[in-house]
């Protein structure tokens, strides 16, 4: 396990953890708390699985009340909590302390409404992200933010990290797609945020509840936005000689008033990876492939899907397939899908980085990761949400090697800061946890952060919330680990990450 | 008066009480003085919505109209980074340029306040977060700002966000200060999201004044794959002599019957998937019996820069009433409505914009109320003279009330920016 600074365990906690678990195990159905190391277990990490802690205890309440009773109780005798949904988190924001209590939402999983009229769904929690389109599709909706672990991840935990997708360049983050939450603060009182109309009044606090990484509150019950399914997709799968001629493509695409579904970049390096391990066809003759996916209406995408190819044209690229059927526009997919475990094939271990960067720096950044990939003699594979900048490098590694972890981890801080100083971000929808805590300063200043404490102060003056999650505890620029895969032994190994 | 005015009134004024900072340092000292002489400061930018909210009488006004101009524009990029007070005109004379908007549709409050044409800065749409006709497909101001600098109410100098739309690093401070009224911070610059122009717009009119099968068709409007863009519904006007009668004046056009109720729907593209689009929403809508017109691109490219910029209400003296919805409640708000008020519907049914007669403060009360049990709000926009004092113009309850001081006291520990602006006690 990797290390990183924890907050101070408070031992007095500890020394009266008998008295705190009869006292919890009266707040909920006595089986749903959890504290023998077996039961508590599969809790002690989410899927950044480089960092591993044991909780003092686990519960997994059933109602709204019941997370109120909990967080009240915790808050009077200053036990920390730790939130978790599905845990598929990938920078370790559900990473368990010690000395808390994780409260688990896996009970709250049911749709509590499907209202067509208000094209709204009214959710628990730990309902999957997937099952809020299976429960409305016979009708021709879906949720659109679609992040790859949406067939394990909750929603709640989509709020918490405000996730995105492939999609969201069109389509928006989690943000833009909910309407309204019922969050319990960390003493005890229930609030609904929002409600069933399109805007709320005032602060915007579900805007700063969404993305807040389970620092605020606690999430108990979500109102997600549904749309009517596109009338039909198409997708293109074009090659480029070199970097800069496929990064001038996406420019020139989007300069040209194109908003694509989703526009995906992967390198030579990650084209053979996942075309050996998928045998999804892709040229090999290629330094650069795109995947262009446009929806909407008949004529308006067959015109487009046009234009993305005579641009693409011009750009020197060398091979364009444009989807014929809903088979072929899939099977575009398959390797740019199977990107994670492609990876997980080459070496024993891999670390996913996620960074934003302006789109128009594409080409420059891959250059720029492959200069640190010489220097740090580690194989590098790149993928990109190239129509939002999103860029998610796979670097590969053996962590039985002595000291390569530590290269990796230097290595994997050197992307996140080369996208701060192209202009972009720290992480683009992986979120900050304990990942990245140590980089914000990189983007933000002593000010910056000082306001953002602030507002976590006023919502949860003890600092029981989450504590040690997404602010620097030393307040220095440390260097933190990133994914960390071994010999395939992810979390949710089998979910395909993209 | 309510109890900041007092407190504000109180406190002497100074002779030269107007402060307008050419930059962002110079806005941060001044908020470090206010704070540590407990000032309690208006701001202010080009006052074109100055109108909104409670009145002020501070003891200082920080005037922030100097900080304007476009700092970065990339087209391919899709974003606009501008200081705070940078006229909206100048943005969209700039996107213009490279066929891009802002596709929120920023509100021209110019001729409620003037009967002029006027939408103010960036910092005043960001602050009042009052989305246009295209709201229901694009999502309001608040999904538009990608990231923003301002300085808090201890004169600190604080920014959030980026230029890029994936982004989730920290607290998205971005969204909390939209609508908020300048009451969390000065802002000094805005980062907006920009979105490609349509090639043409054409609008599709049905003629029909039963609210059942309007409420009707915003629902299958709203459930269309047709990529639909703005849907407004225009009532008769109250047969009142309090009310001015002017829809058939603005809303003068080749193709439409403005003399009669009807539905306005606007698709936006190119020419062929217009064509093919109408088509098909007739055919969803089953328009063959029903009496429809179509607006093409110029005329409908008028109509809806009539229906944004608020004209049917321009000049008037009695309350403006802007009302959000869920849009399946809208019949109900149809029915308690009637033909008493003069309104129209946008937002496919979720936003109502409704003028009540100067001495209505009981209507307005009542009116308020239903909206709340209907799960929405309530915001007077423009107050009657006769307004009564005892009428909030926003709506909030108890426990966002509690949740929006702490927020304020963490960007505005000494509650000195826009003092009751929005809430009392605020």
């Amino acid at each position: 396990m990797s290390n990183i600074a924890l907050p101070k365990i408070d031992q007095s906690i500890i020394e009266r953890k008998k008295i705190i678990f009869s006292k919890l195990k009266k707040l909920t159905a006595p089986e749903n708390f959890l504290s023998h190391e077996a039961e508590i277990k599969p809790y002690e990490t989410d899927a950044l699985a480089a960092y591993k802690q044991t909780p003092l205890g686990v519960i997994l309440p059933e109602s709204t009340e019941e997370v109120s009773n909990i967080l009240k109780f915790c808050y009077q005798e200053n036990i920390k909590v730790v939130p978790r949904g599905a845990g598929t988190g990938l920078s370790g924001g559900a990473l368990p302390l010690q000395d808390a209590i994780l409260i688990s939402l896996t009970k709250f999983n049911k749709i509590l409404e499907i209202d067509f009229a208000n094209k709204c769904v009214v959710a628990q929690p730990g309902v999957t992200n997937l099952s809020i389109t299976h429960a409305v599709q016979h009708k021709g909706f879906y949720y659109a933010p679609d992040p790859s672990s949406q067939l394990a991840c909750s929603i709640g935990g989509n709020v918490a990290e405000n996730s995105g997708g492939v999609h969201s360049l069109k389509y928006g983050t989690t943000t833009n797609n909910i309407f309204g939450v019922e969050i319990v603060l960390m003493d005890g009182t229930i609030c609904r945020l929002g409600g069933k109309a399109l805007d709320q009044e005032g602060y915007d606090m579900l805007g700063l509840i969404c993305g807040s990484e389970g620092l605020l509150g606690v999430i108990t019950e979500v109102t997600v936005k549904i749309l009517k399914k596109p009338q039909t997709v198409k997708a293109a799968l074009i090659g480029f000689p070199t970097h800069e001629d496929g990064g001038n493509c996406v420019s020139e695409i989007i300069a040209n008033g194109i908003v694509p579904a989703g526009m995906e970049i992967m390198d030579k390096a990650l084209i053979e990876a996942t075309d050996n391990f998928s045998k999804a066809g892709y040229p090999r003759d290629v330094e650069l492939l795109l995947i262009v996916e446009l929806d909407g209406t008949v004529s308006e995408v067959d015109e487009l899907i046009n234009k993305v190819s005579e641009i693409s044209k011009k750009n020197n690229s060398s091979t364009i397939k444009i989807s014929k059927n809903e088979k072929e526009r899939l099977s575009f997919w398959i390797g740019r899908k199977a990107a994670f475990p492609a990876c997980g094939a080459m070496a024993p271990d891999y670390y996913c980085m996620d960074g934003s960067i302006p789109r128009g720096k594409l080409a420059e950044a891959l250059k720029e990761i492959n200069k640190l990939s010489k220097k740090y003699n580690l194989s590098v594979a790149n993928c990109f949400h190239a129509g939002d900048g999103n860029l998610h490098p796979l670097i590969m590694f053996d962590g039985s090697k002595k000291d390569e972890l530590r290269k990796t981890e230097e290595f994997g801080s050197e992307i996140l800061k080369m996208c701060v100083k192209f202009g972009g971000v720290l992480t683009g929808e992986h979120g900050v946890g304990i990942e990245k805590r140590e980089l914000m300063c990189e983007m933000f200043n002593d000010n910056d952060i000082q306001q953002q404490l602030s507002i976590k102060k006023s919502l949860d003056n003890k600092n029981l919330l989450n504590p040690g999650k997404v602010y620097p505890i030393l307040r220095k620029c440390a260097e933190e680990g990133r994914v960390h895969v071994h010999r395939g032994e992810e979390k949710f190994p089998d979910i395909p990450r993209f | 008066m309510f109890t900041e005015e007092k407190k504000n009134s109180q406190i002497s004024q100074d002779s030269d009480n107007v402060y307008k900072p050419v930059d962002e340092i110079e806005t941060s000292n001044f908020i470090k003085e206010i704070y540590k002489r407990n000032l309690p400061t208006e701001i202010v930018g080009t006052n074109t919505k100055n109108f909104i909210g409670n009145k002020l009488q501070c003891a200082k006004v920080l005037d922030l109209s100097r900080l304007s101009g476009i700092v970065e524009y990339l087209p391919e990029e899709l974003y606009i980074k501008v200081k705070a007070c940078t006229p909206i005109s100048l943005i969209e004379e700039s996107l213009e340029k490279n066929n891009q908007q802002l596709a929120f549709e920023p509100i021209d409050f110019g001729y409620l306040k003037d009967s002029k044409s006027n939408k103010g800065t960036a910092a005043g749409q960001l602050s009042c977060n009052f989305s246009g006709s295209r709201r229901f497909k694009v999502g309001s101001i608040r999904d538009h700002i990608l990231g923003f600098r301002g300085v808090n109410g201890k004169g600190n100098i604080i920014k959030s966000g980026g230029t890029v739309v994936k982004n989730v690093t920290g607290y998205d401070l971005s969204k909390l200060v939209t609508g908020s009224f300048g009451t969390l911070t000065a802002l000094t610059e805005i980062t907006f999201k920009v979105l490609p122009k349509k090639d043409f717009i054409s609008t599709l009119v049905i003629y029909l004044e039963d609210n059942k099968i309007i409420s009707d068709l915003f629902d299958q409007l709203l459930s269309s794959s047709n990529e639909i863009s703005g849907t407004v519904y225009m009532p008769i006007e109250p047969n009142n002599k309090n009310y001015t009668k002017n829809i058939e004046k603005i809303f003068k056009f080749n193709n439409l019957k403005s003399e009669e109720p009807f539905i306005a729907i606007r698709i936006e593209g190119s020419k062929k998937s217009i064509d093919e689009r109408i088509q098909d929403i007739s055919q969803e809508l089953q328009t063959n019996k029903m009496k429809t017109s179509i607006l093409d691109f110029y005329q409908s490219k008028l109509f809806w820069e009539k229906i944004n910029n608020l004209e049917l209400f321009s000049g008037t003296k009695n309350n403006l009433l802007r009302a959000v919805i869920p849009p399946a409640t809208s019949l109900d708000l149809m029915k308690y409505l009637k033909n008493n008020f003069k309104y129209y519907i946008d937002w496919c049914g979720s936003l109502f914009w409704i003028e009540v007669l100067e001495e209505e403060n009981i209507q307005i009360k009542e009116m308020k109320e239903t909206i709340i049990n209907l799960g929405g709000y309530l915001t007077i926009i423009k107050k009657s003279e006769s307004l009564s004092s005892d009428i909030d113009l926003f709506t909030i309850n108890d426990t966002r009330l509690l949740l929006s001081q702490k927020i304020k006291e963490s960007f505005d520990p000494k509650k000195l920016l826009n003092p009751g602006k929005m809430y009392r006690g605020l």
